[in-house]
């Protein structure tokens, strides 16, 4: 961004990440500022990759459905949702109806916690911090429920490549709907204490915004579209699993009664509407849910066999709480997939950042890197580090490195 | 000036803490000291929160039946189980694994079972409580 050496004159270049006390992940952003104005705004993601395709491109299907499991600290259910899909396709299972519906409850209950659990953080990042434990706290009673249905906290390890791995029992929703009537109630409470606040309002509206055209040109998703009025999700425009079944459409910010602004309060109103919604499509799923069986090969030797023998490639999407979730899986017949990439929903997202922070304050940094919910550790790839040097590589330095190669062969 | 938020922290006041405190009530000058307290028995730990139902913690083997099919190896996206050719048994460690528990469910024969025992951290990863075989 800022060329040659530094200048005495404005603008003043402030970098803040990779590892910074606003972040909760590491990225790291420049801003040319004047005074307290963001002029000119850039970011650097590719600080938190781990390899994990790499690792998944030398596992079978069921073992790489546990490490995407691992890929978000937050969507236990997202990332083995969509390969789970993926692989569905490749190998042309049918999923049994009752198994669709409890991937469906999961996931919701998952949306619960993660709008939750972004309430809280946006609070904190206002420095709310009452309101932030409140929204922690009322998100342990869906993080329970979870626990309650899979046995673990954060890494469910509900889903199995055609089916589910644990079933919902009649006896178990009573626990389940005691969970979604406290939510319920507790809606009006906290639509109230979010949106009826001043402090909020002063900081959040006219903040971070993001227009139509830029949140469709950008290919936003999730939430970060849906609040700049763009009708975006997986869910209802291309219905699977259990969605089919349900009436649901995309919640914007005129469900609240206002215009749609598309600024960081816009994103909390769809957000906070949205865990409404869930709880809605929690309690129809429990109510319909078919009998049957709950994966589609129960001997996981023949499943292994099958998983095998195919051929093809398939991309699995999912809505995950930040927007589309996306992962191409290609198998050519042996044990682990010949190609195996994820795409995060924060993915994204990230280039929205550009223009929402360009023109605002320093101080309102924060609260909009936050509104589009980044999740970096879904999000991180691809990483060249060589030496002490991180760097793009274009086709002119691949093309030099190749030369440079051909050159030190012929040289010994 | 709307302050909806009030209300809810006067309603705080008299509410007891959602956090469950743990190990110990008060927090003790020294966690590690107090820990070594409870292990010669003259301090008591104060309960965690319970454990769900079906809660995947530190894997049980039971050698006797097994039959060295390595059927758990096959599926462990950790590698977290050996095979011991010698005894034709399996080797589990617990510090690699990821407690995902789907070599319980491959097992022919039902060997494999997840405890609720979860306070496993130590300082060396090959301790007698992280191998289990």
């Amino acid at each position: 961004m800022s060329e040659g050496t530094p200048t005495k004159k404005a603008p003043y270049v402030v970098p803040i990440g990779p590892i910074h006390p606003a972040l909760k992940e590491p990225v790291q952003f420049l801003f040319d500022m004047e005074g307290e104005v963001v002029k000119k705004a850039d970011f650097a993601p590719g600080q938190a990759h781990r390899g994990i395709e790499w690792m998944g491109m030398r596992r079978n299907p069921i073992q790489i459905i546990h490490m995407t499991d691992r890929i978000c600290g937050i969507c236990g259910v997202t990332h083995s949702f969509a390969f789970a899909r993926a692989i569905e396709q490749i190998v042309d299972i049918e999923v049994p109806a009752h198994a669709e519906y409890i991937r469906v409850i999961i996931a919701e209950f998952e949306r619960i916690q993660s709008h939750l659990l972004w309430a809280g953080v946006a609070a904190h990042e206002l420095g709310f911090d009452t309101l932030f434990y409140l929204a922690w706290r009322v998100r342990e009673e869906a993080m329970d429920v979870i626990e309650y249905i899979t046995g673990n906290r954060v890494n469910y390890g509900l889903i199995q490549v055609g089916g589910v791995r644990r079933d919902i029992t009649p006896e178990q929703h009573p626990t389940i709907q005691k969970c979604l009537d406290g939510y319920r109630d507790l809606l009006g409470k906290m639509l109230n204490l979010f949106l009826k606040d001043t402090t909020i309002a002063i900081r959040c509206k006219d903040c971070g915004l993001l227009s139509f055209e830029e949140a469709r040109n950008l290919c936003t998703v999730g939430p970060t579209a849906r609040a700049s009025g763009v009708p975006k999700d997986v869910r209802v425009d291309y219905p699977y699993s259990a969605y089919g079944d349900l009436d649901i459409s995309p919640i914007l910010p005129t469900a609240y009664g206002g215009d749609i602004n598309g600024d960081v309060y816009d994103r909390i109103v769809v957000r906070l509407l949205e865990v409404a919604q869930s709880v809605e499509i929690i309690e129809t799923c429990l109510k319909e849910m078919p009998e049957g069986p709950i994966l589609w090969e129960p001997k996981l030797p023949k499943l292994l066999s099958a998983c095998k023998k195919a051929q093809g490639e398939a991309v699995g999407r999912h809505e995950a709480p930040r927007g589309e979730c996306l992962h191409y899986v290609a198998m050519d017949g042996h044990e682990a997939p010949a190609m195996w990439k994820v795409k995060a929903s924060s993915y994204s997202n990230l280039h929205s950042w550009i223009p929402m922070l360009e023109g605002e304050q320093l101080a309102d940094v924060p609260i909009i890197v936050a509104s589009i919910d980044p999740c970096l550790s879904c999000t991180d790839r691809v990483a060249v580090i060589r030496g002490a040097k991180r760097d793009l590589m274009t086709k002119e330095d691949l093309h030099q490195l190749s030369v440079e190669k051909t050159r030190r062969i012929q040289g010994c | 000036m709307a302050l909806p938020m009030i209300r809810e922290i006067f309603a705080q006041v008299f509410k007891r803490p959602a956090t469950n405190p743990f190990p110990a009530r008060f927090l003790p000058p020294s966690v590690t000291e107090f820990l070594k307290k409870v292990g010669a028995g003259e301090a008591t730990i104060n309960p965690p929160v319970a454990t769900p139902p079906n809660f995947r913690g530190k894997i049980v083997y039971d050698r006797d039946g097994c039959i060295g099919c390595n059927l758990c190896i096959r599926v462990c996206p950790a590698h977290a189980i050996e095979f011991i050719p010698e005894t034709k048994r399996i080797r589990i460690y617990v510090a690699q694994c990821i407690f995902c528990s789907q070599c319980n469910d491959i097992c022919p024969k039902g060997v494999l079972t997840m405890s609720p025992e979860f306070l496993l951290a130590t300082e060396d990863r090959f301790a007698e409580s992280q191998i289990v075989e």
